[in-house]
């Protein structure tokens, strides 16, 4: 029954999706004001899109296993909670998630854009709509999440236990209104080229929803960053696994486009740059679904894969670039550039300049080993070490211009501050030669972000109270950039102060490192409702402040599917965390046991969550000018 | 004046480098090793039975004075570049190695262009 | 010039699409496929009842060997078994049977339950040996040939199709 329900609202969205292109084509040649219908039609898309996964929410709720996609990831002993957020959890849903955002951004774009050209507007639409049609026709065609299974099984497969995690349950929801959001301005760039839309203000029709998607695709980030902390157990928080990387191109090209914005708005300059970033943002979602998607990368994040999945996508993702290009071609004029060095533009064309280094670093680490795979039969891995390597010491002279870029004023400036720099430079190297005497760290290269880090910092605060003066506070920026210098100054601390020690142990055993001792106290085996878990209690003791933590990892057994998982015990101070794996090794009664210590682990959250709020402020009060 | 400066600077931190000892860290080849049988875990991460032996054997080259490259060399010898999370600068990898920073050249290149056009 | 970098960029999109294209089609799974045609390496390993070791010397007497990994707590080793068994009739073929990570009863018991197929038997109890023949989970199989050239890996329990292969191979000189 909700089969057929399910199916009758997704052909009633083929329906509408074609009707808004056919009458928004129409009006496209009348004059006046865009057609009411086709607001209601819009409307009326996103409310049946919306019911539809609704249908599908209930399916799960009730457990009804005559669909394949609820047999093969629910189970009717589920929590009622991830049953619900197992909807999204999987491939056919989340494309169902993917349709909600299409249609939803795109019903918003018309309602809010009302001083723009009607054309645009509707040419917009248009674009809009085929990309949901082609998301519709993969949906019907290829990945039903209303696809029926007979017989009915009785049970559910279940959903592997790792991913039933609160974290987990709101981390792609809030990634795909980052980089499915990301198709409204894609297809406000196409219509802007077609209608040669490129005023100045086309910038205010796109600004609120890159920044919109920018501050969702940041949070999805974070939140999977802080549940593959915690729940993966490996103790770090990321990984440069190639679903990461994925999540993270459209990010860059993201925070260049709204940087470019900037200075698009104030000086009309770098038009064809924002329409390419603007391709290129959603050209990067649709690839990295393609990456993650289609199975042709071996990563840590299992979306079951299949070839035929692939095959759409791809020739979706070709469809979509060859098609950007074509227009981009047929329109392309070059730019009169008048541009002083030392000026805001120019200093916002470095923070682009940089973005695009990064994204072409990590795009070519993630494809490449296909392409030495396809080419040469040599499979290679590109890992962290590449990436720190390449990217860090860049970061350093990011950083630089980061505190120094804002300062700048538009169309000229003058270099009257250097003294200031020298003096911000000098504080920085003296607070990191405090760190190094006190703690004792030699990585040069750490070093050098450490006070590049501290630089940006010191300046951000400079500024605060130099705009306090003036009353004129650029809050949304200082925070952002100063949360971000925060950020790279605690990864920077981790990565110097992190301890990390592994050892096979013994019941009753005690071991012994630097001023730590820790001890297997006891192991206890329960039984829970849907796992049976053997739970360790382990002391960890400082020695030199007599400190005494019990540390709790378990080794869980689940039931629906069999699956065993590791679950770390987690001691967060404001300092540091201490973190502790447990594990059994096969045929041997010992444990091996993975202690970390990792400082200022809170702070790295915090910091990225004070960036989304600079965010947020520019976002509220973008909103309120208009 | 100024260069003097970054040049004490730069000395003072290559000492910092240098002094540190050159011992090979278990931990850190174990991070860029790749657990063949297990989903995208490196040796570190993982507890399975073929993560185990290899510490053994990582422990084993390291006590023969073995550097860390040379160990690298020798599990890709042994298991193919599949294995390393380290990609070897060779012909086949230069790309990798060398394209960000064309880029970034480029990238700089590009933006100067426009400045001089200016003056 | 501009007709220039519009091809430039046309074809990078288009060889881009297309390994991703070519790559949909290939098998991710890895495997060490990369050892064939290589030399075994050195080796030096104890016998099961530790009264003698083994290098690669033991290999060259034989026109064809096959170097088995296997454990008794490992169940698609005793899948392969009777494969292995068939295999021991064959002349030209010896079997080197590495025992891996076992305790020593336990792997006397298999044999005992289910034969013995192997001319020489050895032992890896931690592992480290198999490391040098590139070996990440049991069972595998490496055939040799005199020149101790590695000419075939058997990743999983042999097959009757790979029974076949081997059978193929030793009976062509």
């Amino acid at each position: 029954m909700l089969s057929n329900l399910g199916n009758i609202l997704l052909f009633l969205n083929v329906v509408l999706s074609l009707s808004i292109i056919y009458s928004a084509n129409k009006n496209l040649k009348t004059f006046g004001e865009v057609n009411r219908n086709i607001f209601q039609l819009s409307l009326i898309q996103s409310t049946t899109i919306i019911i539809c996964f609704f249908v599908l929410i209930a399916a799960f709720i009730t457990s009804d296993f005559s669909l394949i996609t609820v047999y093969q990831n629910s189970h009717s002993l589920k929590p009622l909670f991830y049953k619900i957020a197992g909807t999204w959890g999987n491939h056919e849903g989340s494309l169902l998630l993917w349709a909600i955002i299409l249609s939803i951004f795109s019903f918003l774009f018309l309602v809010y854009n009302k001083n723009h050209p009607k054309n645009f507007r509707l040419l917009t639409l248009i674009i809009q709509n085929i990309l949901i049609l082609g998301f519709l026709f993969f949906i019907l065609f290829n990945s039903n999440p209303f696809s029926k299974i007979s017989p009915i099984p009785s049970e559910g497969l279940g959903l592997n236990p790792i991913l039933q995690d609160p974290a987990l349950a709101i981390h792609p929801p809030l990634l795909y209104v980052g980089f499915v959001g990301a198709s409204i301005y894609f297809s406000a760039a196409i219509a802007s080229l077609i209608t040669d839309y490129s005023e100045k203000s086309f910038s205010l029709s796109i600004k609120n929803w890159v920044l919109l998607s920018w501050c969702f695709q940041t949070l999805g980030i974070l939140v999977g960053s802080i549940w593959a902390y915690y729940e993966l157990g490996w103790g770090g928080f990321w990984f440069w696994d190639p679903v990461e990387n994925a999540s993270l191109l459209p990010w860059f090209a993201m925070t260049a486009l709204f940087h470019s914005l900037i200075v698009f708005e104030k000086r009309n300059l770098f038009y064809f740059w924002v329409i390419i970033l603007c391709l290129i943002t959603f050209t990067l979602s649709v690839m990295g679904t393609f990456l993650v998607r289609s199975g042709i990368l071996n990563s840590v994040h299992t979306f079951a894969s299949d070839p035929s999945r692939g095959i759409y996508i791809l020739i979706f993702l070709s469809l979509m670039i060859f098609g950007s290009i074509f227009f981009l071609f047929q329109k392309y004029k070059k730019e009169n550039y008048d541009l002083n060095r030392n000026s805001k533009e120019t200093f916002i064309l470095v923070n682009n300049w940089f973005m695009m280094f990064y994204l072409i670093t990590v795009l070519l680490g993630t494809i490449y080993p296909i392409f030495t795979d396809a080419l040469t039969e040599n499979k290679i891995s590109v890992g962290p070490p590449f990436y720190n390597a390449i990217i860090f010491p860049v970061v350093v002279v990011f950083l630089l211009f980061m505190a120094i870029g804002p300062k700048a004023k538009w169309i000229k400036n003058k270099f009257e501050n250097i003294r200031i720099y020298f003096l911000i430079l000098t504080g920085a190297i003296g607070l990191n030669l405090a760190i190094i005497f006190f703690f004792k760290s030699y990585s040069l290269l750490s070093n050098f972000i450490i006070i590049s880090a501290l630089f940006l910092i010191i300046a951000s605060f400079m500024d605060i109270t130099k705009a306090f003066k003036k009353n004129k506070l650029d809050f949304a920026r200082i925070i952002s950039h100063m949360s971000f210098g925060f950020l790279v100054l605690f990864i920077g601390l981790n990565d110097i102060f992190s301890l990390e020690k592994d050892y096979n142990i013994k019941l009753g055993e005690t071991k012994k490192f630097d001023n730590y001792s820790i001890e297997l106290q006891n192991l206890d085996l329960k039984n829970y409702k849907n796992y049976q878990a053997v739970i360790g209690k382990l002391e960890i003791k400082n020695i030199n402040s007599n400190q005494t933590n019990i540390l709790n990892p378990e080794i869980r057994i689940y039931d629906n599917p069999k699956t065993l998982t590791y679950e770390a015990a987690i001691k967060t101070s404001l300092i540091k965390d201490y973190y502790l794996t447990m594990s059994n090794i096969d045929r041997s009664d010992y444990y091996n046991i993975k202690f970390q210590k990792k400082p200022s682990m809170a702070w790295i959250w915090i910091s990225v969550i004070m960036i989304v709020v600079g965010g947020s402020i520019r976002l509220f009060s973008n909103a309120k000018n208009n | 004046m100024k260069l003097n400066l970054i040049l004490l600077l730069f000395i003072f931190f290559s000492k910092f480098s240098f002094a540190a000892e050159k011992t090979v860290d278990p931990n850190l080849i174990h991070k860029n090793l790749r657990c063949l049988v297990c989903q995208g875990q490196s040796i570190s991460d993982s507890n399975s039975d073929f993560a185990q032996t290899i510490k053994l054997v990582v422990k084993d080259l390291i006590d023969e004075g073995k550097t860390e490259d040379e160990i690298y060399e020798f599990m890709s010898d042994k298991y193919g570049d599949w294995i390393v999370f380290k990609p070897q600068f060779n012909t086949q990898n230069s790309l990798l190695w060398i394209l960000p920073y064309i880029a970034l050249i480029f990238g700089g290149f590009f933006i100067f262009t426009f400045l001089k056009k200016r003056q | 010039m501009q007709k220039i970098i519009k091809i430039t960029i046309l074809f990078i999109f288009l060889f881009v699409i297309g390994i991703f294209y070519i790559s949909l089609s290939r098998d991710t799974n890895y495997n060490t496929s990369s050892l064939i045609n290589k030399e075994t390496p050195e080796f030096k390993i104890i016998s099961f009842d530790e009264s003698d070791t083994y290098t690669r010397d033991d290999i060259k007497k034989n026109n064809y060997t096959l170097i088995n990994f296997w454990a008794s707590w490992c169940a698609p080793c005793k899948i392969e078994h009777p494969i292995l068994m068939k295999l021991s009739q064959k002349k030209n073929l010896m079997i080197l049977g590495i025992n891996f990570k076992d305790k020593d009863p336990q792997a006397r018991t298999f044999l005992n339950e289910l034969g013995n197929p192997y001319d020489l038997l050895a032992k890896d109890k931690n592992g480290k040996q198999s490391v040098k023949f590139g070996i990440y989970g049991i069972p595998e199989s490496i055939l040799i040939n005199k020149e101790l050239i590695i000419i075939q890996k058997f990743i999983g329990p042999l097959s009757v199709d790979d029974y076949d292969n081997i059978i193929k191979i030793i009976e062509k000189s």
